[in-house]
């Protein structure tokens, strides 16, 4: 679990500078209501690769808002329901995935948004997350769908529901993008 | 080391002078016998100056030689180098002691004799397509490959990938494989089959050939700006160490040449010296906060009625003992609660942070005049080669002039080992030996002083005699009691002398 931030100074930031891959006008949709590939640059493919298995098969508790991303591929709204018999049952939250251009060379942004932010030890109140595979530990091996993965069940280990002690101070103070904060990843058993 | 010889030019060679305060020992064109740089040990320290090829040359010589006994792949051999930090004896103290599964695994290595392995070749031998976990593609087996460890993905994202963790991280031979939690280590041989971009395969040899020098503790770069060389030694120790740019460095540190002092003082000294703590011992020792704002006040003279200047606050409180002016009356000149306890201990304590500052201003300012002198030594070069020339003019050989440059050379030399000193003393705590080196530290610096008024002289064809005969006893008494100075600390050293303040 996060006790330490500070912000990232000496690596270069991974992210500096995202170039919005060109807009998607609204995609015709299959039967099924998917949408269709048009364009084979391997970004997109892995994208909607990535989305159809999210629609197909997607993981208990997770629903992929396809509005935003028919709107935008590289902005992604997916809903995540607190599991039952945890400490967030009943409750609803959303989170925002950002790609770059590099993804899945570089991991995605993401954050919670909304009204409701999961008050959790690793979860800041603006919606950052700490969350090694979203840094350091991220691997082009790994998809959105394993990120879902890892947020649910970091939601369900919690057995208080508490702020990161430091939350005050970081919400102040870090940059925009969670990225850009270089974490220390103290305990990974909550 | 070959480059000495050049630099020291001995113009001058034969007996040893009596290296006393010598005005009447003259006439004699001697040296010692010693090179100006010449080490307190007898024994010269060994050492190379290797430029970038020559530096990548000895890598290979390394895996070479670990190899004609491990029998290894190169790759291999070189990421498990890379690991025990390119000490080899190390490398096989452990190969040669521990379990092989529990030492390649630390080396992020898959072990090459386990069985496993062959299952995985088996396994990447099949024929039906594959699909990459990276873009999801469908792809036939030879565009897809992988390490040992049998994660595969296709070539266009290893390329992919690897060129984000070389351009974007700046990683060399610490990229570990592609897939999720797996730490098995991307050997250089493979980098450079799946990255065709020839400026990728660039900035990838140069981050090895970094890691390389900077993990090994026999090579150090340069420290010199733009430079491009590394210094390789038999064995690391604080010595000195001359680049073939011309920087003379400690290999232990990287900094200037330091004698006397040793590293660890000297890297405390700097960073003591970089950051602002001595603002704030300053802060501490010369002002006071009021005991209501808090906003901090230097008392600059006046009596101890303070009324804070601060409009909104206005408060006032004696500085001696902070309390409110009131119960005082009329005494501006005394508090007679000043020997209250706690006043006293508040007291107590600005004194001591007092002397303490004191006391580092006093090494600090000698400390930075050495280094200012040194400075302008530098543009005694420029002056002292101007007036070399004009002496020759007058009726002296190129040879009889040279003692002024030689000056020069001893000039700075003292100077900056002088400068060190005064490093050395902060940290030294007071014993009769300190207080002999003190009295060398002493006799070396007014000797060079000395020495440095006589060159600042102009020289005129009528003391022209004279003043080479006075520059030249300064000098040699000055290089002699540098010796003195410097072999008196490395007594020390050897004989636990010297006790420490911190």
């Amino acid at each position: 679990m996060l006790k330490l931030f500070k912000k990232t100074k000496d690596k270069i930031p991974k992210s500096e500078i995202i170039i919005e891959p060109k807009e998607l006008k609204t995609p015709p949709l299959s039967k099924c209501g998917k949408p269709l590939l048009l364009d084979n640059t391997r970004w997109e493919r892995r994208l909607h690769k990535e989305l159809m298995s999210l629609i197909k098969e997607p993981p208990p508790g997770v629903t992929v808002d396809t509005e935003s991303v028919q709107q935008n591929l590289s902005e992604w709204k997916i809903n995540i329901k607190g599991f039952e018999g945890t400490l967030y049952e009943g409750e609803d939250f959303q989170l925002l995935f950002k790609f770059n251009n590099k993804y899945p060379f570089d991991s995605p942004e993401v954050t919670f948004i909304g009204n409701n932010i999961p008050v959790h030890p690793h979860v800041y109140s603006n919606g950052h997350i700490c969350l090694s595979i979203l840094t350091e530990d991220w691997s082009p091996a790994l998809s959105v769908q394993s990120v879902c993965l890892s947020i649910a069940s970091m939601l369900s280990s919690c057995r208080e529901k508490k702020r990161p002690p430091d939350n005050t101070l970081y919400v102040k103070t870090c940059n925009k993008n969670p990225k850009k904060t270089k974490w220390w990843y103290h305990d990974d058993s909550v | 080391m070959d480059s000495d010889n050049e630099f020291l030019d001995n113009v001058d060679s034969g007996n040893v002078s009596s290296g006393d305060e010598g005005d009447e020992d003259f006439g004699m064109d001697v040296d010692p016998a010693s090179s100006t740089e010449r080490q307190l040990d007898t024994e010269e320290y060994q050492y190379k100056v290797l430029t970038t090829d020559e530096i990548v040359q000895h890598q290979r010589e390394i895996i070479d030689e670990v190899n004609v006994v491990l029998k290894l792949s190169t790759p291999t051999t070189r990421i498990l180098l890379n690991h025990f930090k390119w000490d080899k004896e190390k490398l096989f103290e452990k190969y040669f002691d521990g379990n092989p599964e529990e030492f390649f695994k630390c080396a992020h290595v898959i072990n090459p004799f386990s069985k496993g392995t062959e299952a995985v070749r088996q396994k990447t031998t099949r024929n039906h397509p594959e699909e990459c976990e990276i873009c999801f593609s469908l792809l036939p087996p030879d565009s897809m490959t992988g390490l040992e460890c049998g994660h595969r993905f296709c070539l266009t994202c290893w390329r992919e990938y690897l060129t984000t963790k070389i351009l974007t991280e700046g990683l060399g031979q610490t990229i570990s494989c592609a897939a999720h939690g797996c730490d098995i280590l991307v050997d250089d041989v493979t980098v450079t089959k799946l990255v065709p971009d020839t400026r990728v395969k660039v900035k990838y040899q140069q981050l090895i050939t970094n890691s390389f020098v900077e993990c090994n503790q026999l090579l150090r770069w340069c420290p010199s700006v733009d430079c491009t060389y590394a210094i390789k030694v038999n064995y690391a120790e604080s010595r000195l160490v001359r680049c073939k740019c011309g920087h003379v460095f400690c290999f232990a540190c990287g900094e200037n040449w330091h004698e006397p002092v040793q590293c660890r003082w000297l890297k405390k000294w700097i960073k003591k010296c970089d950051d602002d703590s001595e603002t704030s011992n300053w802060i501490a020792a010369n002002t006071k906060e009021c005991p209501k704002c808090s906003v901090t006040i230097e008392k600059d003279g006046g009596c101890n009625h303070m009324v804070c200047k601060n409009q909104n606050c206005k408060y006032d409180f004696c500085w001696v003992c902070l309390g409110s002016w009131e119960p005082h009356g009329s005494s501006w000149y005394n508090c007679n609660r000043y020997d209250e306890d706690e006043a006293k201990a508040a007291r107590d304590a600005q004194e001591k942070l007092r002397s303490s500052l004191a006391r580092y201003l006093h090494y600090y300012n000698r400390y930075m005049n050495h280094m200012q002198s040194m400075k302008f030594e530098n543009k005694l070069y420029a002056s002292v080669k101007q007036k070399m020339e004009e002496m020759q003019q007058h009726n002296m050989s190129w040879i009889e002039v040279q003692f002024l440059k030689k000056a020069v050379d001893i000039l700075c030399q003292c100077r900056q080992t002088l400068m060190y000193t005064y490093v050395f003393a902060y940290y030294l705590k007071k014993n009769n030996q300190s207080m002999i080196f003190e009295d060398n530290q002493k006799d070396l610096e007014s000797a060079t002083e000395m020495l440095s008024e006589y060159l600042e002289r102009d020289i005129t064809s009528e003391n022209l005699a004279d003043i080479k005969q006075k520059v030249q006893d300064k000098y040699r008494y000055c290089e002699k009691r540098r010796t003195v100075l410097l072999d008196h600390v490395h007594e020390g050293y050897e004989k636990d002398w010297w006790d420490y303040t911190e």
